[in-house]
């Protein structure tokens, strides 16, 4: 298992192949990944994300551990990105690894749902007509109630 | 005890840290301190149902007892991923 907090950028291609080195007995890997995403009516120059140094590596972890807990996981990679990002700029990603898919999408699914509304993370969205923070919505915390 | 703000909660108050003497039994209680001392706090504390609080780097509940934590965090809701 491993988790990281960081401010530069990372390798898709590079951590899903290291990710997927050495496991032999997983018939399944299963990647996401978070893009910045663009603002429809009002271009978006970049994007701010905060986080509370300690508490974040410590909640990821332990939502890490709970879906280990939960899924039948062979292992699990998390990374997380903080600082100013732009547009397309890659912010996150989980990878799964398991004997069977199910497992390993499930768990993807759930650690993002907790990742998303569990992990001390804040975005703030800055544009041409200023800067706001994103807020949490209910359906993120709804995403919860169904594990 | 050290208090710790993020996000909203830090820009409305104007600071990311601080330390607090406080004989507080609560959470609840310190929000009623901090919210009793300057406008900025009570502006920021207005409404609890948009905060969330930390002991400790733990979630926790307004009404959680404050004996034996080290620090305290405020904050809204979180939006990783």
């Amino acid at each position: 298992m491993r988790i990281s907090v960081q401010d530069a950028p990372f390798d898709l291609g590079q951590e899903s192949a290291d990710f997927a080195a050495g496991h032999r007995d997983m018939g399944a890997i299963v990647t996401f990944t978070g893009i910045v995403r663009d603002l429809p009516d009002d271009p978006m120059e970049a994007m701010e994300i905060e986080h509370y140094p300690g508490m974040t590596e410590k909640a990821i972890t332990q939502i890490a551990e709970q879906a280990r807990a939960r899924f039948s996981l062979g292992d699990v990679l998390v990374i997380h990105r903080f600082g100013k990002l732009v547009p397309g700029e890659m912010i996150m990603m989980v990878a799964t690894a398991a004997r069977h898919r199910k497992d390993a999408f499930e768990a993807a699914t759930f650690l993002m749902d907790y990742l998303k509304s569990r992990a001390p993370f804040w975005k703030r969205e800055i544009s041409a007509s200023g800067a706001a923070w994103v807020a949490a919505t209910d359906e993120d915390e709804d995403a919860l109630a169904r594990w | 005890m050290d208090i710790v703000y993020f996000a909203w909660v830090r820009e409305r108050i104007g600071l990311p840290r601080e330390v607090v003497e406080t004989t507080a039994a609560t959470v609840m209680d310190l929000v009623a301190e901090l919210s009793a001392r300057e406008e900025r706090y009570a502006m920021a504390f207005s409404d609890i149902s948009a905060l969330r609080v930390a002991l400790d780097q733990e979630l926790s509940d307004f009404d959680a007892p404050l004996e034996g934590v080290r620090e305290v965090a405020f904050f809204p809701p979180m939006t990783g991923g």
